[in-house]
């Protein structure tokens, strides 16, 4: 008889806000920036436990569109760079055979 | 809150839905004298107050800070209630100017305001749970609140809905749904005011300062209450799609710019030409029912040119608040800061200020009034300060005069581009460099941003109203005859008693022997350098009114000379000023500030005299070091 385990591994890497793909989700972890700017983000609404999904790209590259709580928010790069999360979406099944233990 | 009273309902979906106790004759409460409007930026709160106040305000600026007062009365009210309208922020830590001035006028704590009754909180319906944020902080405060979920319509057609009751159980505070854009909900606005209020006990967590936690109650909040999000139209998603398209997105940003652009000078110049010719006419025929004398040049040249030169703008600015106004509402203003951002941040600004700098073009008033929407302080004032050396309209009439004096046709690049109308493209460039220059010597200096990041909010594409545009045409056309009209006024009046005194047989003495004449030949020795004699130096002088000035005058003047008053100005000009001096003028024109319309539109929009002071005295200097190397490097090269 063959056993399997089912493992669910949940990537939990903090990776920028700038790294995401576009129309990938995540959830802000933190936000690596002097308070008063932290401040400043967490007011329009980039506060950690919010989830955010990359939009889509300014036509020249930069800034790039997050959405957060249903709202639109363009950020640059240098802004986004700072903004910690966690990727929502790698949530994986990973069957692993074991062999046959009987 | 004992009579919790549903009305309108679940049947008409973008209509009223009110939680809020029946009006009660008050007999025993306080009466309501002033209320303040608060909310977020992008809640809806200007056209609210816009709406409630049926536009009897005041607008002013709040003492020592760059931060909009706006105080009004509520229409149809039965006793007077006064409305403050808060600049709009997000949360009330004291963190910016807006958010200080927020909290000092609800605590009672600003100079010259009164402490408000009662506190219309509005909020965004679409963006809940963001938005309930503030609601925390502010119903804390323990004044009588009413919160106003305001895009109901909107909230409501995307398939959104939440309790009213149970929220407003939660906020201990009545709650109403109304739209702003569609008058709709706003008599409970009128109830709320009406009734008896007595201090409620607040019955929220005491977790006001801490953002982090803020955000989790009103996000449970919003779990309590049902809040079922509206999905956001596909058509802005769709419209996105197109006009943020790598390709298809700035070619539509060019050819939406370079539309605005030409329905301004080709409608608005035309309108301003006219609407001149039709006030000169009003003008001399007036004049007529007054005896000949200094009591009709007093009205004529010194009163009514003064007015007239301001009105003859307000074709041209109202034309552009149309476009600027159009923009905004419909949400491609947003858009158009997004695509703009990437080649503004080289000069050390950023997006928004794209469209104000554009605007500028046309006249500087209109675009400093416009970077209202920059909120980062240092870059509204980088922007500010910049704004008059694009080339604006009211340069036109002596670039062309000069140009056709002094520079023959020739072609330059074959058929296309004549001497002509390179130099005029030349003086565009000359302009749009200087304002570069300036702005990165001021972005790496006195303005240097404490590098707030840039944010930039997305609103969903609406459908632009009449009324909000025609509100929009209404406030600032106000704004800029109150400012820059009195200050032009007195102005004119010193140009007309410098230009009229000393009398002369008890009447109008000849140019030359007039205060103005002396002033102009006083400067003489200054501007010699740079290639004018005493008239171009009168002409300097009286065109601090406005550029376009400087064209009649140089009229008056050579038209009453014996020698040249047979001639055209054109040839006028030739026989008095050699080329490189036409040059140096020129130049001069291209960097001078000279404009009290703008000085006046810059004072009240930085709310001190320092800015306009700075901006006057740089433009001058920078102006004067180039039209004196203008015209020494030229006269020698052409000797």
């Amino acid at each position: 008889m063959r056993y399997t385990f089912l493992m669910t591994i949940r990537e939990s890497v903090d990776v920028a806000l700038l790294d995401l793909a576009p129309g990938e989700a995540a959830t802000i972890d933190h936000i690596s920036l002097p308070p008063a700017d932290e401040h400043f983000l967490m007011r329009i609404g980039l506060v950690p436990g919010a989830q955010v999904r990359f939009s889509r790209r300014a036509p020249l590259g930069d800034p790039s569109v997050y959405s957060v709580d249903g709202t639109e928010i363009a950020l640059r790069a240098e802004t986004a760079r700072h903004i910690m999360v966690q990727r929502d979406t790698v949530q994986q099944d990973v069957v692993a055979p074991l062999g046959d233990l009987s | 809150m004992t009579s919790i009273l549903t009305k309108g309902c679940c049947d008409t979906p973008s209509g009223p839905v009110i939680a809020i106790a029946e009006r009660t004759p008050s007999a025993s409460g306080r009466e309501i004298r002033t209320v303040a409007l608060i909310g977020p930026p992008n809640s809806g709160k200007s056209t609210l107050f816009n709406r409630l106040t049926r536009l009897r305000q005041k607008v002013g600026n709040y003492p020592g800070v760059t931060v909009e007062q706006r105080v009004g009365l509520l229409a149809g009210a039965d006793h007077p209630i006064q409305i403050i309208d808060l600049p709009g922020v997000y949360s009330l830590t004291p963190y910016s100017d807006d958010e200080r001035v927020a909290v000092n006028v609800l605590t009672g704590k600003m100079d010259g305001m009164p402490c408000p009754d009662a506190v219309l909180l509005v909020l965004d319906v679409t963006h809940l749970s963001r938005h309930l944020v503030l609601a925390a902080p502010v119903i804390a405060l323990g004044l009588p609140t009413l919160v106003l979920l305001n895009m109901a319509d909107v909230f409501a057609k995307g398939g959104g809905s939440l309790d009213v009751v149970k929220l407003a159980a939660e906020l201990g505070a009545p709650v109403a749904m109304v739209s702003a854009t569609q008058e709709t909900g706003l008599d409970a606005v009128d109830r709320f005011l009406h009734q008896d209020h007595n201090p409620q006990p607040s019955a929220l967590p005491p977790v006001l300062q801490d953002l982090r936690q803020c955000r989790k109650w009103a996000g449970q909040v919003g779990d309590r209450v049902n809040y079922q999000q509206h999905l956001p139209s596909k058509w802005s998603r769709r419209l996105d799609d197109i006009f943020l398209h790598k390709i298809w997105g700035p070619l539509i940003f060019i050819l939406v710019v370079g539309a605005v652009f030409q329905t301004v000078f080709g409608l608005g110049q035309p309108m301003s030409n006219a609407f001149q010719d039709l006030l000169t006419r009003l003008g001399q025929q007036a004049a007529l029912f007054i005896p000949d004398g200094i009591l009709r040049s007093l009205v004529l040249n010194g009163l009514w040119k003064g007015v007239s030169s301001v009105l003859v703008f307000l074709p041209q600015i109202l034309l552009l608040f149309f476009f600027i106004g159009l923009l905004e509402d419909s949400g491609y203003l947003a858009r158009a800061a997004l695509i703009a951002d990437r080649t503004m941040r080289g000069v050390g600004l950023n997006g928004k200020a794209f469209i104000p700098l554009l605007s500028a073009y046309a006249c500087a008033v209109p675009a400093i009034m416009a970077t209202r929407t920059i909120e980062n302080k240092r870059d509204r004032i980088a922007t500010i300060l910049i704004a008059p050396f694009m080339t604006c309209s009211a340069r036109l009439p002596i670039y062309t005069l000069l140009i056709a004096a002094f520079i023959p046709e020739r072609p330059v690049v074959g058929v296309f581009l004549g001497t002509r109308a390179f130099a005029m493209l030349s003086l565009y460039v000359l302009g749009f460099l200087a304002a570069i220059v300036t702005a990165r010597l001021l972005k790496s200096s006195v303005l240097k941003s404490a590098a707030v990041p840039f944010v930039l909010e997305m609103p969903a594409y609406r459908w632009p109203t009449w009324q909000s545009i025609g509100l929009r045409l209404f406030d600032r056309g106000r704004v800029f005859l109150r400012q820059a009209g009195t200050i032009i006024l007195a102005v004119s009046l010193l140009v007309w008693v410098l230009t009229n005194l000393p009398l002369h047989n008890g009447g109008v003495p000849p140019l030359e022997q007039s205060v103005i004449a002396h002033l102009g030949h006083g400067i003489e020795p200054v501007i010699r350098p740079l290639g004018f004699n005493w008239k171009i130096g009168v002409g300097l002088l009286t065109s601090v009114i406005a550029r376009e000035v400087i064209v009649g005058t140089l009229g008056t003047i050579y038209g009453t000379d014996p020698a040249t008053h047979a001639m055209t100005l054109q040839n006028a000009l030739r026989q008095d000023l050699t080329l490189a001096g036409a040059m140096a003028l020129l130049v001069f024109f291209a960097f001078a500030m000279q404009c009290t319309s703008t000085l006046a539109i810059v004072r009240r929009e930085t709310n001190s005299w320092k800015w306009p002071v700075v901006q006057f005295v740089y433009m001058t200097i920078v102006a004067y070091s180039a039209a004196f190397a203008v015209n020494q490097v030229l006269s020698r090269l052409l000797k």
